[in-house]
């Protein structure tokens, strides 16, 4: 279980709990948290779960795979921190994490 | 307990090499399967019971008459990765890829799975090898990447945002220009008149000649056998007559200041600004037929599945709100191209077949998108359904469609305006169809809005 807290880019925040093993994407999808769309259903293969991580959390969500990587490429407002939402896990390491989203899904 | 004589293993079949099998124009004789006739029940009869090793599915006819769905079932259950020899003499053979999870793995694997242009492009008829229009659909990593983010901005968020209210507008007077108490095409009164007018935009392209456009995209997708059709050196000569036109634009704007529009980003992008011709003929090609055809045809569909389920439209009249979700599902439901194709570049494994190097592999979105090992319930069309957006009618991975925002906001947009206007919009008579295994689409659909 992790506390996530996602912020929509217009600054609204939505703090949730997701269960461990269940992917960040996920994680907003199931709470209904809007700017989040998840339309590949979690393969990094469409990049609607783009991602800010916060601060210090971004190292302990792990690399990007070469997919991740190549989707994120390709999307609007790629930045050093920039994830897919549905490439992240939710673990107990993981509580506390903060995510910003971007001002479009492309 | 009685022996069983061991069944003996098919040959391992392959696509045919370009040794093999030569470019040549006219293509081989079609073989069919000898029927009474040809008409929609007659083939899906078939459909239903034929050996799957006997069908050629790629023939325009179970397309036209929009028949091939026993087919694709019956491949998704008992053959989901499968080769089609028949008729290889003419495409040389390939591989269906019918299921959710196949397609999947095929359209995240750019590194073994290619999209040149040169080996075939993305369609499952090769491109003309003497007219190879290279497009950055058509391309692999790293080209295709510099010259997609070339016309991304384009159909990026803040960019759409500032399109909407010309959207709405131009919506708006399509719709109120239209008769009521008679029967109308709805494909060419509003569908091609929509999607027309934003291509026109988009290549900032005289709005008077705006049908020009439409006429481009119906030409590059068309099968030169079709009676009717151009034949293959008049619609190769068509297209370079479109490069004509385009390249007076594009030489006003190279030297002109960067504007928004298509043309001036190529002509100024880095990635594309020294594009050979037909290089810029096929980006043309790609982007007129990506912003058309594909909208245009779930446009029309979307007032065809409202008919064929009254409950849906019901709904939808009581709840505007689902106008989101609903689009979404005439996307899936649409699927307005049937498959994407690509050529192993590597040999590989898929769905415990070998695919070995030089292989053609067409993923059938439209089936996907009705496998119930991914969806509850695909062969519904149910305008709430949840999870709408987990369609693929738009690729996954780096091809996926770049225009897919445009499309959604056009038929949100649409949508919005229809219920403002009309209770009802009454479908009169079954649509006439695209002969095409790549573009699913309607020629007519003869509407009437009742007075």
């Amino acid at each position: 279980m992790a506390r996530i807290t996602y912020i929509e880019h217009n600054g609204a925040e939505h703090v949730v709990e997701v269960p461990t093993g269940v992917s960040l994407m996920e994680g907003a999808l199931q709470n209904g948290i809007p700017g989040i769309d998840g339309d590949c259903g979690g393969n990094a293969a469409c990049a609607t779960c783009h991602v800010y991580v916060e601060g210090d959390w971004l190292a302990r969500t792990g690399e990007r795979s070469e997919n991740e990587s190549a989707m994120l490429d390709l999307a609007d407002g790629l930045e050093d921190n920039s994830r897919l939402a549905c490439q992240i896990s939710a673990s107990p390491e993981l509580d506390g994490l903060v995510l910003r989203m971007p001002a479009s899904q492309h | 307990m009685a022996s069983q004589p061991i069944a003996s293993e098919p040959a391992i079949r392959h696509t045919l090499s370009r040794e093999e099998a030569p470019f040549q124009w006219p293509l081989p004789p079609r073989k069919r399967p000898a029927l009474a006739d040809y008409s929609r029940e007659t083939l899906m009869a078939y459909l239903e019971t034929a050996p799957l090793d006997e069908v050629d599915i790629s023939d325009p006819l179970y397309w036209e008459t929009n028949s091939h769905w026993p087919y694709f079932r019956r491949l998704r259950d008992e053959a989901p990765v499968h080769f089609n020899a028949v008729n290889a003499e003419r495409h040389r053979g390939f591989w269906s890829v019918s299921r959710w999870a196949d397609i999947m793995a095929v359209d995240t694997n750019h590194q073994v799975y290619s999209s040149d242009a040169y080996l075939g492009g993305i369609t499952l008829f090769d491109m003309d090898s003497d007219f190879i229009m290279p497009m950055f659909i058509a391309m692999d990593p790293p080209k295709h990447d510099v010259q997609r983010k070339a016309v991304n901005p384009i159909v990026s968020g803040p960019n759409l945002a500032s399109f909407e209210g010309l959207i709405r507008t131009r919506t708006q007077e399509v719709l109120d220009g239209l008769p009521r108490g008679e029967v109308f095409d709805w494909v060419d009164r509003v569908s091609i008149e929509l999607t027309s007018r934003m291509l026109a935009t988009l290549f900032d392209w005289p709005q008077e000649h705006r049908r020009k456009l439409t006429y481009w995209s119906d030409v590059s997708t068309s099968d030169p056998e079709v009676p009717g059709n151009p034949q293959k050196e008049e619609r190769q000569g068509i297209l370079l007559g479109m490069l004509q036109e385009f390249t007076q634009l594009w030489n006003e704007r190279v030297n002109s200041e960067p504007k928004t529009d298509l043309v001036s980003m190529l002509a100024h992008n880095p990635a594309t600004r020294n594009m050979p011709p037909m290089e810029f003929m096929g980006n043309l090609v790609l982007l007129i037929v990506g912003g058309n055809d594909t909208t245009r045809n779930s446009i029309s569909g979307g007032v065809y599945f409202l008919n064929k389920n009254p409950q849906e439209y019901a709904k939808l009249r009581a709840d505007h709100g689902l106008v989101d979700s609903m689009v979404s599902e005439i996307i899936r439901y649409q699927t307005p191209l049937a498959h994407m194709r690509r050529t192993a570049i590597e040999d590989t494994i898929l769905g415990g077949k070998h695919i070995a190097k030089g292989d053609k592999v067409v993923m059938w979105y439209h089936s996907g998108n009705r496998d119930e090992r991914a969806i509850d319930n695909p062969d519904a069309f149910i305008i709430d359904r949840p999870r709408a957006r987990q369609h693929m009618s738009f690729g996954f991975g780096i091809h996926r469609c770049v225009g897919n925002r445009l499309a959604e906001l056009q038929l949100k947009i649409l949508w919005e305006e229809i219920l403002k206007r009309f209770d009802n919009i009454e479908v009169v008579a079954e649509p006439e169809r695209v002969p095409s295994a790549f573009v699913r689409g309607y020629k007519s659909l003869m509407v009437r809005i009742p007075a």
